[in-house]
């Protein structure tokens, strides 16, 4: 398979959060800015594409029965890996993430592409659809973050656009997530049907 | 049935020789990083130490104090000039806010004015609670803390019959944040009235 098409497939036919509507506890919770959002997308970027990669290698060795334990385990060890590394080297973004970062573990795209494609593909087409799904998130969440962000407070990454006083706080809050969310699953998909 | 315990033999091996890799990797990442996450989280405390505090020039070593009528212990960082003692920082708490408990980092000066604050962590509202970051030091009306002292300001929010300003829409908040300086400033005085 073109491994330019896993990756774009992952970005637009498979995006994790417009299309497939995998991980929304992470996408409602860390979307509050552009910037929390596009840290949560890497972050889970990094474990995904590796974790893809490490299952792929696994899959001849491991029984079907067994196979959701080792997952799991794997996924687990890679977001400790992870969580320990942003306390010791980034501790600012680790306290903007909390609890978040462990969350990773159970979100379902990483185990839903685990199952669904590195469980039946090479290394090499895994890490592509790692890096494909990845950037899918990243950007939706970060899309997300930002118009939270500008509708909520009137910036983008931080940057005022107009005065915050006019921003409506409710798009800061846990149900402007959702109204968000949802309109920009309504456009995405239109465009995508009608582009 | 023979074929059946291989199969059995089979699931244990892969399921333990992944926890066992995974267990490996993490207790070597885990060996890395345990001496820099340590060194970040001195470093965040410095940092809140000196952001807070009145001008000092030596290296603050914690001294723990139990408030009057409490049984967990606060700690106290007190600060000198050389030589002279200048004040103290304390790393304060209160567990009656909105969600989770608050953590705040408070100077006073020798006198026991609150020299500034930072707050450590907290989990109150965003847009809300989650002002307190700012609030209290902005000088409009009587929302700033900063140069007062507990000992001569009722240090309750105003609804309450005290003198600084609560949090619009956010009450509990604020009171929360009042109760984490009062139990500072009370640590304070029982340490210098130890000394």
């Amino acid at each position: 398979m073109n491994k330019l098409k896993i990756i774009l497939n992952g970005i637009v036919r498979d995006n994790p959060t417009f299309v497939l509507m995998l991980g929304m506890c992470p996408t409602l919770g860390t979307t509050g800015s552009a910037l929390t959002g596009m840290s949560m997308g890497l972050a889970t970027m990094g474990v995904l594409i590796c974790s893809n990669c490490a299952i792929s290698m696994l899959k001849r060795f491991v029984p079907d029965q067994v196979r959701i334990p080792c997952y799991i385990v794997v996924i687990a060890t890679f977001v400790t890996v992870l969580q320990m590394c942003m306390q010791a080297w980034l501790p600012a973004l680790d306290k903007l993430l909390g609890i978040f970062i462990p969350l990773i573990v159970v979100n379902c795209i990483l185990l839903g592409r685990a199952e669904a494609f590195a469980a039946r593909h090479s290394v090499i087409e895994s890490v592509c659809d790692g890096i494909g799904i990845g950037l899918g998130f990243t950007l939706a969440l970060t899309l997300l973050g930002a118009v939270r962000e500008l509708l909520g407070t009137g910036m983008i990454f931080g940057f005022g656009i107009y005065p915050e006083t006019y921003g409506s706080l409710v798009f800061v809050l846990a149900p402007g997530a959702f109204i968000a969310l949802g309109f920009m699953v309504a456009l995405f998909n239109s465009v995508k049907k009608h582009p | 049935m023979s074929k059946q315990s291989t199969s059995l033999w089979r699931m244990m091996m892969a399921l333990g020789a992944v926890t066992v890799i995974a267990g490996a990797i993490l207790a070597w990442v885990y060996s890395m990083t345990s001496e820099p996450i340590r060194d970040a989280q001195l470093r965040a405390r410095r940092d809140a130490i000196a952001a807070v505090s009145p001008q000092f020039d030596n290296s603050p070593q914690p001294v723990a104090i139990t408030p009057e009528g409490e049984e967990v212990p606060v700690e106290l960082f007190p600060l000198t000039l050389g030589g002279k003692p200048v004040g103290a920082a304390v790393e304060t708490y209160s567990d009656a806010g909105f969600s989770d408990r608050i953590r705040l980092m408070v100077g006073f000066d020798s006198d026991g004015k609150i020299t500034g604050y930072q707050v450590l962590s907290h989990s109150e509202t965003p847009g809300l609670g989650a002002k307190m970051d700012t609030w209290f030091r902005d000088p409009k009306g009587n929302r700033s803390v900063i140069g007062r002292s507990p000992a001569s300001d009722d240090m309750r929010v105003s609804n309450d019959g005290g003198s600084v300003d609560a949090i619009t829409a956010a009450t509990i908040t604020s009171r929360a944040f009042l109760d984490a300086l009062n139990r500072a400033h009370s640590c304070y005085i029982s340490y210098t009235n130890s000394r």
